[in-house]
C-alpha cells in the first residue's frame, strides 16, 4: 500500500512539473533573470506547492511519530547550517543557473524530451554519486 | 497583475504530491534524495524510490498527453554546458542535502531554517549566475 503511494506521488509530481511548465527552463531561466526578462511564474509554482504542504504538514504531520500506514517519518534531523549546506546550496545554484534546470524536470522530462536531456542526466547522476565516493 | 495559473495548479499538485508521500509512507518528496538514496552502495529502500521515479516519468508524460503540460523540445545551450550544470547541480544537491523541492518545499513548508538558508543561496546564485550569463558574458 504504502509503495502504491510512492507510485501515486510520483504520478502526482510528474503533472504537477509539466503543468507548472517548471520543465521549461527558458520560464525558471525568466524567473531568475530579475534585471532582463522577468517573468514571476516560478513563485506561484513554489507559493502552490507551500500553500498546500505548509498548511498540510501543520495540520495532519506534525507531532506524529509514524506515518499513516507505520513507516517512521525520514523528517531529517540536521538543524545546524554548516559551510556542506551554503557549498552544496551554492554549486546547486550555479548549476541551475546555467541550464535551468534541476532533478525534478529532469525526470519529469524523460519520456518526451530531446535526446540531448542525457547530457544533463548522466553528469547529474555522477555528480550525485561523487561524494558518495569521495567520503568512503 | 494575471496570475499564472497553471503555475498555481501545477505548483499545488506538487505540494499534494509531497504531503501524501509525507504523511502516508513517511518519505520526503526531495527529488536528488529519492535518486541519491538510489545510488548508494547498499540502499535496502530502492523501491519506493523507483516507483516514484517512475511516476514522476509517468506523470509527466500524461501531464503533456492530456493536461496542456509541457516538456520543451529541445534545450537552448550546448551539450557541454548541459553536463557542467547537471554535474553541478548533482554534487550540489548531495552535498547540500537537497534541491527545489527538498529544500524549498519540504524543508520550507515545515519551517526548517536550514532549508530556508538553502533555499536563499541557490536563489541568490542561479540568479547571480543567469546575470553573469545573460548580461555580462552575453
Amino acid at each position: 500500500m504504502s509503495l502504491l503511494i510512492c507510485l501515486l506521488a510520483g504520478v502526482l509530481f510528474g503533472l504537477g512539473m509539466t503543468i507548472s511548465q517548471m520543465t521549461d527552463p527558458k520560464i525558471v531561466i525568466a524567473f531568475l533573470d530579475i534585471v532582463g526578462s522577468w517573468r514571476i511564474d516560478l513563485m506561484f509554482v513554489m507559493g502552490g506547492a507551500l500553500l498546500v504542504f505548509v498548511p498540510g504538514f501543520a495540520l495532519l504531520i506534525k507531532g506524529r511519530n509514524k506515518a499513516v500506514l507505520g513507516a517512521k517519518l525520514a523528517l531529517p534531523s540536521k538543524t545546524d547550517i554548516d559551510g556542506r549546506l551554503i557549498i552544496g546550496a551554492s554549486l546547486f545554484g550555479l548549476g541551475w543557473g546555467i541550464a535551468g534546470i534541476c532533478p525534478g524536470p529532469a525526470f519529469a522530462s524523460i519520456s518526451m524530451a530531446n535526446a540531448e536531456l542525457i547530457y544533463f542526466i548522466v553528469p547529474m547522476l555522477i555528480g550525485l554519486k561523487l561524494p558518495q565516493w569521495l567520503v568512503r | 497583475m494575471t496570475i499564472p495559473t497553471y503555475a498555481l495548479i501545477g505548483g499545488m499538485l506538487l505540494g499534494v504530491s509531497a504531503l501524501l508521500l509525507l504523511l502516508f509512507s513517511g518519505k520526503i518528496a526531495g527529488i536528488s534524495g529519492i535518486a541519491g538514496g538510489l545510488l548508494r552502495w547498499q540502499a535496502s529502500d530502492r523501491l519506493w524510490r523507483v516507483l516514484f521515479l517512475v511516476g514522476m516519468i509517468g506523470g509527466g508524460w500524461a501531464g503533456v498527453k492530456y493536461l496542456g503540460g509541457v516538456i520543451p523540445s529541445s534545450y537552448d545551450i550546448t551539450p557541454w554546458q548541459l553536463a557542467v550544470a547537471g554535474l553541478l547541480v548533482g554534487v550540489g544537491t548531495a552535498i547540500g542535502n537537497g534541491c527545489t523541492s527538498g529544500h524549498g518545499i519540504c524543508g520550507m513548508g515545515r519551517f526548517s531554517t536550514r532549508s530556508v538558508v538553502a533555499t536563499v543561496v541557490f536563489m541568490a546564485v542561479a540568479i547571480i549566475t543567469v546575470f553573469v550569463r545573460l548580461h555580462l558574458l552575453g
